[in-house]
């Protein structure tokens, strides 16, 4: 049972981590290709001030705060360069946090922290913690994305230029995109970092980056229900197909790859696909 | 002396990020794609030339070897991987490339080991000495192989009728090909070229650090690309000068900034720094 509830927090954290990516990349478009900085920060804000004595619920949204000020920085970028300059810019930013990690000894250097104070919750209560968080979440996304603010997240996507010629601050939106994003890859670090209760920088480099990436585009690049199962299955089956685990990374190179080959929009295109060519039959 | 000891390993590393950039800058300047994957052929090169090296123990049949099997890896990619996602969201190929790199990474790992090989006979490990200073004659191939391959491009693309066709179809391809040139044949050719100069410089990181990792072409593929955007995206010039002024600002940076940050840390923090003051890099016209 143990192990059941460690991979229901597994999940939880993986589809907190691709939802947050989904609404910058996936609702405004703007591809990041550094979002494990984010989930990092957010962990080792967490861990610190949790250091410190502060309690733990305090401690995580003090990790996502810190996580979205970092977001609201790097969003200025956003401002500034565009798609592919943006994408670079984006991976910059994680060699960089990790780079700087690895250097500073207070931040534990290359060893990481251990001494992460412990919750006090079994792993039964703690797993139904961060499910509750991933359903608040879940619902945070579908709401944002039938609200104004959606539909204005849409309209950059699809053609920057046009959505400011309709009056839409772009620039607003793409600032609220990424400070509402790495807000809650912050929440799902600091969840991680009191689960696994040892952070380093090597849990938060650009490979991490690109799992979360590969999660969201397998699933369908903006929609809610294709991200979700995407993390659900990319998440549980290097994990239950032991033999895989060791091939973990050719099996995320390789689904990314065949998916923009064959299928650009993800799961949730093939369904869509399947459902309109029913649908003509 | 330090001064100009760093400048020299700055110049040498700078030479190999030459090699590398000038593919991946080809590419995106005729195709508009990110080609992560451009690494992942390097790091064929390093191991097609330890291998064969082994086998025959003839450097120049294995440098050549290589780096014609990469060019043709490179082209066999652009037909089967970017050329059907030409007109999809410029996210897509990047993604794809960035799927492909990590796969060859994993497949190098799968066939040649993760522990890496080495040559049984490593060329050029003499020390020459300039006074004070002490530089590897492998270091000193590898800045003429680049100095050598790129002039002989730039040559080619200012000099021949096909190349500048190539220049032509770059800057312009609508009306390059109005004017009657194969575009497609450009593609196949820039793909060829470029992956054959990537091959090129794995073979010379092979030699230099003698030793051929599965994992050598993580950081030089995504430095690669912060080169050529500083360079200024699809700018061959802007690029050779960008992988030079990388090299020397990382060599310095590791001596001064080494406490703060690390090395590929200076290298992106310096791409941030004047991408924010210039978005379109170094020598970057507007679009």
């Amino acid at each position: 049972m143990e192990y059941f509830y460690s991979l229901l927090i597994l999940v939880g954290i993986s589809v907190i981590l691709s939802l947050s990516l989904n609404l910058i990349s996936g609702y405004c478009g703007q591809i990041s290709l550094g979002h494990a900085a984010f989930y990092g920060t957010g962990a080792y804000a967490a861990a610190m001030i949790a250091q410190l004595g502060i309690n733990i619920p305090i401690s995580i949204i003090f990790g996502a705060i810190v996580a979205g000020v970092f977001g609201f920085i790097v969003g200025f970028s956003s401002l500034r360069v565009k798609d592919d300059f943006l994408a670079i810019t984006t991976m910059g930013v994680n060699f960089l946090f990790i780079g700087f990690v690895r250097q500073q000894e207070w931040l534990g250097g290359e060893m990481g922290i251990y001494s992460i104070p412990a919750t006090g919750l079994t792993k039964m209560q703690y797993s139904l913690v961060v499910t509750i968080v991933a359903i608040f979440v879940i619902m945070f996304s579908i709401t944002i994305k039938n609200r104004w603010m959606g539909f204005a997240f849409e309209a950059i996507a699809d053609d920057e230029d046009a959505a400011e010629t309709v009056a839409i601050n772009t620039s607003k939106y793409k600032l609220t995109a990424f400070i509402l994003g790495t807000m809650l890859a912050g929440l799902a670090g600091g969840l991680y970092a009191f689960d696994i209760r040892y952070i380093g920088p090597d849990s938060f480099g650009f490979t991490e980056s690109i799992s979360i990436l590969s999660m969201v585009v397998v699933g369908g690049i903006g929609s809610v229900w294709g991200v979700v199962t995407a993390s659900i299955i990319l998440s549980l089956l290097p994990q239950w197909l032991q033999f895989i685990s060791d091939y973990k990374l050719l099996l995320y190179g390789g689904l990314l790859f065949l998916m923009m080959r064959f299928s650009p929009k993800g799961i949730a295109g093939i369904f869509e696909y399947v459902k309109t060519r029913t649908l003509k039959i | 002396m330090l001064f100009i000891d760093l400048i020299l390993q700055g110049l040498i590393q700078g030479s190999i990020y030459a090699l590398i950039a000038v593919g991946l800058t080809l590419v995106y300047g005729l195709l508009r794609i990110l080609h992560v994957a451009h690494a992942g052929l390097f790091t064929l090169g390093a191991y097609l030339g330890v291998l064969l090296m082994n086998q025959t123990n003839s450097l120049i049949l294995s440098f050549t070897i290589s780096m014609f099997l990469v060019g043709l890896l490179g082209v066999a990619i652009y037909i089967f991987c970017y050329k059907p996602m030409l007109e999809k969201p410029p996210y897509v190929a990047l993604i794809a490339s960035i799927g492909l790199f990590i796969s060859m990474e994993e497949i190098y790992r799968m066939v040649f080991g993760a522990m890496g090989v080495s040559y049984k006979n490593p060329p050029f490990q003499d020390v020459i000495n300039l006074s004070s200073l002490h530089l590897k004659s492998a270091e000193i191939v590898t800045m003429l192989v680049a100095l050598v391959l790129i002039s002989a491009l730039s040559i080619f693309t200012t000099k021949t009728r096909v190349g500048i066709s190539w220049r032509a179809t770059v800057t312009q391809p609508q009306i390059a090909e109005s004017f009657g040139i194969n575009v497609e044949k450009v593609r196949y050719g820039n793909f060829f070229i470029g992956s054959m100069l990537a091959g090129a410089g794995g073979v010379m990181v092979g030699i230099l650090n003698n030793l051929v990792e599965p994992t050598m072409g993580g950081v030089p593929s995504y430095k690669a690309l912060a080169i050529i955007v500083l360079g200024g995206l699809g700018n061959v010039k802007g690029t050779l000068i960008a992988s030079v002024l990388l090299g020397v600002v990382e060599s310095f940076g590791t001596i001064y900034l080494g406490s703060l940050l690390d090395r590929d840390a200076i290298a992106f923090a310096f791409l941030i720094i004047v991408l924010m003051i210039k978005p379109q890099g170094l020598f970057g016209s507007k679009r």
